[in-house]
């Protein structure tokens, strides 16, 4: 099956800044990893050393949470599009704590 | 805490516009979907903003333009200079002003009749639950993960919506959490990003005008609950592209096993939301980049000298276009691809911007084996500041 993959902006940069990439897959797993065998980097931003996808980072098959499917293991069909839609908090990293 | 209260105890709902009040608002009262109802709504209604900053710009501005009864500002910061580029309730005669005082002063500008309390205070979960009591509706303009979470957390417990929005570079996201049977942000991201996986606009820029969209459409959703007009944004995930100039919108579902808003609820009260966010880890400096240093001034005296020194710009190459000095240039990202370009026969100075990119390069250069590196402390900043003061500081 033919999907698109939306790459979100913060992970562009480790994309050859590319918005999206074309793969071949059957299920939402195979089109991720399709992805990062593209772009290598993108690998430990979107999955921790055990292999699991990031808690900040969701993925959606069309416009549906993946988490409310099966999960990685969703099928996808011709022309369905994944989006990895990262946790964004704009401005600056936060400053010394002021205790509670 | 508040810097200046109107009048303390409870008031009694508006239930009337003065002749004034009808001329300023006869826009909306003209249509059918606002009038008088709707306005006495927006003139009752209590409206909590956390950040005047980027977001907190366009919304507070708008806010106050509607009408909405009280506002509350929530910031502690001071307006700086990089701010004006799109924090556009402040003018350049504010720089060095607490924000939450020149945006007071600004909405109560724009409109006298409506009540502008500022607190210029950090948001924490010791007076976060006390803040927002005293509003209906709250709205999320802050910039960093830990204050976001906060704000989740005390408008579930305290049952109030709470306006989303965020943006990253030429990205936004907005929707509405919070709402009786809705989701919340723990729904969306059960967890942050480790501090230093997402850069910040410091590091990454946003295009200025981003966080004015993105605010503008908090403020708007904002105007639809208080009024009960349209489709709100609850359970959407409203997804901005500005280049492109795509919306696009995803399904957000409420987690039943959310911990805090979930069926079976393990979150009863505010925590450490720092500790949350992995941040105290962080405030030290890691230990595995402590690399060689130089100095500016050192840097300068041993190049009038005449010693032969390879200075090594890790920067990108918008950055060299602004201001250089004279090195050669090598983007951090590129360094591991294209480390044979350099020669480790060579006293090297890797310098950046303000001298932790530099850092990292000078640690992967030694592990890689070179040996006569420094790192230009301070980096070209600090170079501006000490030894020539005719490069921009950006």
């Amino acid at each position: 099956m033919a999907v698109k993959v939306i790459i979100p902006t913060p992970l562009r940069v480790y994309a050859g800044k590319k918005d999206s990439a074309e793969v071949s897959a059957q299920t939402v797993g195979e089109a991720l990893g399709g992805l990062t065998s593209q772009f290598g980097e993108l690998r430990r931003h979107l999955f921790s050393d055990d292999g699991k996808l990031r808690s900040f980072v969701n993925v959606y098959l069309n416009d549906e949470d993946i988490r409310y499917m099966a999960k990685e293991a969703t099928p996808v069909k011709d022309g369905d599009v994944v989006s990895i839609v990262p946790s964004i908090a704009g401005g600056n990293h936060p400053g010394p704590v002021a205790r509670n | 805490m508040a810097t200046k209260t109107a009048t303390l105890g409870v008031s009694s709902p508006a239930t009337s516009l003065s002749n004034e009040e009808i001329l300023r608002y006869s826009r909306h009262l003209i249509m059918p979907e606002v009038g008088m109802e709707g306005q006495l709504k927006l003139k009752n209604a209590k409206v909590l903003l956390i950040g005047t900053g980027g977001l907190g710009a366009p919304l507070g501005l708008y806010l106050a333009a509607a009408g909405v009864g009280k506002l509350g500002l929530v910031d502690f910061d001071v307006v700086d200079f990089t701010n004006l580029q799109r924090q556009v309730t402040f003018g350049t005669s504010d720089v060095g002003k607490h924000k939450s005082e020149a945006a007071r002063a600004r909405l109560s500008n724009l409109n006298p009749d409506i009540e502008v309390l500022s607190f210029e205070t950090q948001l924490t979960s010791a007076n976060a639950l006390e803040l927002f009591k005293d509003f209906d509706i709250i709205v999320d303009g802050t910039d960093n993960f830990p204050t976001r979470y906060l704000v989740n957390d005390a408008c579930i417990l305290l049952g109030k919506p709470n306006v989303y929005g965020s943006i990253f570079r030429f990205e936004g996201q907005a929707t509405v959490f919070g709402m009786p049977g809705g989701p919340c942000y723990r729904c969306l991201y059960p967890e942050p990003p480790p501090p230093g996986l997402v850069p910040s606009c410091a590091e990454g820029g946003v295009l200025g005008v981003l966080p004015g969209i993105v605010g503008s459409i908090q403020a708007m959703e904002t105007i639809k609950l208080i009024l009960g007009a349209g489709d709100s944004l609850a359970g959407r995930l409203l997804l901005f592209d500005a280049l492109g100039m795509k919306f696009r919108e995803l399904k957000l579902r409420k987690n039943p096993d959310c911990p805090m808003c979930g069926e079976n609820r393990t979150i009863h009260q505010l925590i450490d939301y720092y500790e949350f966010c992995g941040v105290r880890g962080e405030e030290a400096p890691a230990p595995d980049l402590q690399v060689p240093e130089m100095l500016p001034r050192e840097l300068q005296a041993r190049l009038d000298r005449g010693d032969d020194l390879y200075i090594l710009d890790v920067r990108e190459p918008h950055e060299y276009q602004i201001c250089n000095i004279k090195g050669h240039l090598l983007p951090l990202g590129e360094l591991p691809r294209r480390v044979h370009e350099l020669d480790s026969s060579r006293e090297i100075v890797a310098h950046c911007r303000s001298g932790k990119r530099s850092a990292e390069a000078v640690d992967f250069l030694r592990k890689a084996g070179f040996r006569k590196i420094h790192n230009l402390k301070g980096g070209i900043l600090a170079w501006s500041d000490e030894v020539d003061p005719s490069i921009p500081k950006y």
